[in-house]
């Protein structure tokens, strides 16, 4: 069966209250998943203040300053600070984001920071993230051709490169396809919402000669149509694109080519 | 987290794509828009038979138009219920053995439902 609850072993525990820096009354209360792969112990909620007068205003200003002033063991991905890596991404506050660009402000009460949702955890904040880089290669996200290459560049249409905006700003941050249930159920088998956007990328790409092979590789009751409109991957989306109607277009092109 | 030796594209791909999935996707649809119209000629016809006595019943359903619609109803809401109740089994169920054995219970008890109401429909529209 699908798996309701954690193994007992994966259950967070209430953690260490870490103390509050002193002299000052513009404090923000973070509570922070904590896992450490080296011990048996299972993982716990750690609470950590802020000091608000001293930190930027995003939530990975605030761990990156619990990392340098509070507790340097505290473990995660950053790296560019604006929204375009991809490596911040972690639960914030019940929905996928990412860290860089979600501000404390926009939070009522403590910050509540977890992984993201159903991955295996390698530790703290970071999750084992190979399967859902393998699933973006097996879309094989590359142009094919066969007509024989031209002297300078492929040419495409200003109208056909329009078709692309909404679907190549993905920064592969896994947001999505993490927040989405048949991916926790059925991550194995089903590619998620950030591949197939992906594979619709390059379905509709007019330069692309494979349109036919590509919807071949995809149509399959899990790979594809394991995709219920649950539409969690466009709730949770920190680039504001829509997954799910990328998969819905999908949908729409393996019928058109029956009927 | 590497179970095996096998490289996560390996696995990924497994099996290979079934080339399947559309039929049921395009059924599920096709019967769910079927269902409005059936639906409300199903219940239609079952409200205006209600308190009436058997002989008025057995004349309403001899009726070719109203056999052939409940008719219809049983169909399309019996191929709709067998996909939706397989995609649930393949959602939940995970182990092999449990999930072809529940997969074949599914499309058993459609077809006994569907052929036992569509019986009961022919009996009274044709039977003495």
């Amino acid at each position: 069966m699908a798996e309701f609850s954690l193994p007992k072993n994966s259950r967070p525990v209430d953690g260490k209250v870490w103390p509050k820096p002193q002299g000052s009354n513009n404090l923000k209360e973070f509570r922070i998943y904590r896992y450490d792969p080296d011990g048996e112990s299972n993982p716990r909620i750690d609470t950590y203040w802020v000091d608000r007068d001293d930190c930027g205003p995003m939530v990975l200003d605030a761990i990156i300053w619990i990392k340098s002033k509070i507790d340097p063991t505290l473990t995660f991905r950053r790296s560019c600070r604006e929204g375009i890596c991809g490596s911040c991404a972690m639960n914030i506050d019940g929905t996928n984001t990412l860290a860089c660009t979600k501000g404390m402000e926009d939070i009522a009460g403590a910050v509540r920071i977890y992984p993201l949702p159903h991955m295996p955890v390698i530790k703290d904040l970071v999750p084992d993230l190979t399967r859902f880089y393998a699933q973006h290669a097996s879309i094989e996200p590359w142009l094919h051709t066969d007509s024989p290459a031209p002297e300078n560049e492929w040419r495409q249409s200003r109208e056909d490169r329009e078709k692309l905006d909404g679907l190549y700003e993905c920064i592969l941050c896994a947001c999505c396809s993490t927040s989405c249930p048949s991916y926790w159920w059925n991550g194995d088998r089903y590619l998620g919402p950030a591949a197939l956007l992906q594979a619709y990328r390059w379905l509709i790409d007019s330069r692309d000669e494979a349109t036919g092979e590509r919807l071949d590789n995809l149509e399959d009751p899990f790979r594809l149509y394991r995709c219920h409109t649950i539409m969690n991957c466009a709730n949770t989306c920190p680039k504001g694109l829509n997954p799910a109607k990328a998969i819905a277009e999908i949908k729409k092109m393996m019928v058109a080519r029956q009927v | 987290m590497q179970r095996s030796m096998e490289t996560p594209l390996k696995r990924v791909r497994g099996l290979g794509s079934a080339h399947a999935g559309t039929d049921h996707f395009w059924k599920q649809r096709a019967t769910a828009l079927a269902g409005i119209p059936l639906t409300i000629a199903f219940l239609v016809i079952v409200l205006s038979t209600v308190g009436k006595d058997f002989a008025t019943v057995k004349a309403t359903l001899a009726h070719p138009l109203v056999a052939i619609l409940m008719l219809l109803f049983v169909l399309s809401s019996v191929i709709h219920m067998r996909i939706g109740m397989q995609v649930i089994i393949e959602d939940y169920v995970h182990e092999e053995g449990p999930k072809v054995l529940l997969l074949m219970l599914n499309t058993f008890f459609a077809i006994a439902v569907g052929l036992a109401s569509a019986f009961a429909i022919l009996k009274l529209a044709f039977g003495a």
